[in-house]
């Protein structure tokens, strides 16, 4: 299998799709060059301007007109540029993409697809450096998936184009240049089904994005004392695979959930009181979780690091759940 | 031109009744006086030309040919509604006439336009869209975005700016700096008109520039059209803003008993024709009411329809 690395592999399934449907175009800023991270870099050169455009420095515009030309025969990939700025166009995400199909009593199919790059690292500060996927899971209309890996974003953002109604896809930044091996074939990942990452018969860590490869690295250094740590990515957070996640868990009887957003009010604690509701009686242990502090992403390195939630910490949630 | 004004007029008065009647549940904002606007703007239309609407649209719903039944059975809520009652009056669509949509969020029409725009273009369909929104709309930011992004890539959208004089209790003088929402076009180096909006022949004459223009690939164009609103912001607003000689002053300037003088004066237009017009929208709107009062209610569990188009689980 080809190996290439997660920005390329985002790259190739837009080139995919779009020589697949002659309806799918893309949109941001600076997406001809593919400033800031590449991944729309050289699609001009195939596509040409009239399908990769160049749009002002207006949010609401563009994630505006993505509805409009998504709701009359386009499928619109919208780069957010940094996921934090999607407040700008708050109301064309929260209550137009979302709501249109479902006001109008389904005359209208919305498929567009938001890349959302975002999360924690260099010294982004706290304008560009959020996990803010919980805002959207909390919006009922909007699937929501975050991968982990070079082959997953291929899938995923392939499905998502495909998908008649509006998907959000988190793509770490940390991620960008992370390797993996990518299939030849096509291989559409499909909403709504987890992955397991690494088997392991004594704790689950569910985990997404960036966090799924701490979760691998607490797993590497458990093995060397004897605890096999499973680690299973969601993949999407809507549709949200239960049956994958509850039967990890009714092997391993415990649980640590690990994200990189806030502690508060995210998706963490939504996934816990999944497992409570589908596994109460399997536990063995409280759940543990591992997320953020609740703190605007800071600046200055040391603090950025603080705000970081990393292998030191699933490995202490490790150790928690087997006391 | 004079019967769809009527039909408008006469439609919204039914709509106030029904609702002071506790027929129709929400709150509501009619469009009576209004009527010039829409109905020059959709005339300049073709059937499959988009129309964006906003919280007070009933009136361009209406113009744009919707069916009255469907409409009149949504503003109830019940199921067979256009939108299965989950839209209601300020959400309401009907894809089957190009009506993309009221909006309950002010000016979101000005940056979808431009995605329409730019799918009509991509589809090579010779459609326009026209998105009307009020001058208190005009005031936030997406109306800017979508103007300058449909004037930068010469989209066929035209903005249309129903001018009534206020946004809610606040008047438009206090709201918009330059004085007028047309000028602000020159800025984005588009046509800005400014029409009676009450001559329901000055806006059509107007609009259909404005569509020909976008037609021909021309670009994006504004119109301001200056009307009055006779009635409340809502339904029940006391109206404490404003004086009464400003309904009065709309009345005089009333768009649909102008359009009727220069009908008879022209011999266009007699009683017996009058009557006719006027029985007939009379019949539709009634047919309208007893389709809506016959109607069902939607079922509890039909909350959780419509939300995706492919649900590949189970909650
Ligand atoms: C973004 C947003 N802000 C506030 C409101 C509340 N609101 C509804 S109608 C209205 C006044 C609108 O005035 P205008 O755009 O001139 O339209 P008109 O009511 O005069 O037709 C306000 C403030 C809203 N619906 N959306």
């Amino acid at each position: 299998m080809p190996v290439m690395d997660f920005g390329d592999a985002l790259n190739l399934a837009l080139r995919e799709e779009m020589r697949r449907d002659p309806r799918v175009y893309c949109i941001g800023e600076d997406i001809v060059l593919g400033v800031p991270f590449g991944v729309t870099k050289g699609l001009v050169d195939e596509f040409g301007p009239e399908r990769v455009l160049n749009a002002p420095i207006s949010e609401a515009a563009i994630v505006g007109s993505a509805l409009g030309a998504a709701m009359t025969g386009l499928v619109p990939v919208v780069d957010m540029h940094f996921a934090d700025f999607v407040t700008c166009a708050m109301d064309e995400v929260a209550n137009q993409i979302a709501k249109s199909r479902y006001m109008f009593g389904g005359q209208v199919d919305c498929p567009l697809v938001l890349r959302m790059p975002y999360g924690i690292g260099r010294s982004g500060g706290g304008h560009h450096s959020n996990s803010v996927e919980a805002w959207f899971v909390n919006i009922p209309g909007l699937k929501v998936c975050i991968p982990s890996t070079p082959a997953d974003a291929r899938g995923l953002l392939k499905t998502a184009i495909r998908d008649p109604d509006p998907v959000l896809l988190f793509e770490h930044r940390g991620l960008y240049r992370v390797t993996g091996e990518v299939p030849e074939a096509e291989a559409l990942v499909p909403l709504g089904a987890a992955d397991v990452k690494r088997r392991g018969r004594d704790v689950t860590v569910i985990a997404t994005a960036r966090m799924v490869h701490e979760g691998l690295e607490a797993a590497r250094r458990l093995a060397e004392e004897g605890v096999e740590v499973e680690v299973v990515d969601p993949r999407s957070l809507v549709p949200l695979d239960r049956e994958t996640l509850a039967a990890s868990v009714r092997r391993t009887n415990r649980v640590v959930i690990a994200e990189e957003g806030p502690m508060r009010g995210s998706t963490g604690a939504w996934l816990t009181w999944v497992i409570m509701e589908e596994c109460f009686d399997d536990l063995d242990a409280p759940i543990a979780r591992v997320a953020g502090p609740n703190i605007p992403i800071p600046f200055s390195p040391p603090l950025e690091k603080f705000a970081t939630p990393d292998a030191d910490a699933v490995v202490a949630a490790v150790r928690q759940v087997l006391k | 031109m004079y019967a769809g004004m009527l039909r408008v007029r006469l439609f919204e008065e039914r709509v106030r009744e029904l609702f002071a009647g506790g027929r129709i549940p929400g709150f509501l904002h009619t469009s009576v006086g209004q009527e010039a606007v829409a109905v020059g703007a959709c005339a300049a239309l073709r059937p499959d030309d988009y129309v964006l609407s906003t919280h007070r649209g009933h009136g361009h719903l209406v113009a744009k040919g919707g069916s009255l039944g469907g409409l009149m059975a949504e503003l109830y809520g019940k199921a067979n509604g256009i939108c299965h009652g989950k839209g209601g009056t300020m959400h309401i669509a009907d894809a089957s006439v190009g009506y993309l949509g009221a909006n309950g969020v002010l000016a979101s029409g000005c940056v979808l336009a431009p995605g329409v725009g730019l799918s009509i273009r991509q589809r090579k369909s010779g459609q326009v869209v026209l998105t009307f929104f009020g001058d208190g709309a005009a005031n936030r930011g997406p109306f800017h975005e979508g103007v300058n992004l449909a004037a930068l890539w010469k989209l066929p959208v035209v903005f249309l700016c129903e001018n009534n004089r206020w946004a809610s209790t606040t008047a438009g003088a206090l709201s918009a700096a330059g004085g007028s929402i047309a000028r602000r076009a020159a800025g984005y180096g588009i046509p800005g008109d400014s029409v009676d909006g009450n001559d329901v022949l000055a806006v059509h004459d107007a609009v259909s520039r404005a569509v020909a223009r976008a037609r021909a690939g021309e670009g994006p164009s504004l119109v301001e059209a200056h009307t009055i609103r006779w009635v409340g912001h809502f339904e029940g607003d006391p109206q404490v803003y404003r004086g009464k000689d400003e309904v009065a002053e709309g009345r005089r300037t009333d768009p649909i008993a102008r359009l009727e003088q220069t009908l008879r004066a022209r011999a266009l237009l007699d009683d017996a024709g009058a009557r006719r017009i006027r029985d007939g929208i009379t019949a539709e709107i009634d047919a309208a009411v007893a389709h809506a009062e016959a109607s069902p209610l939607p079922e509890a569990r039909d909350a959780l329809t419509d939300l995706f188009a492919y649900y590949p689980w189970r909650d």
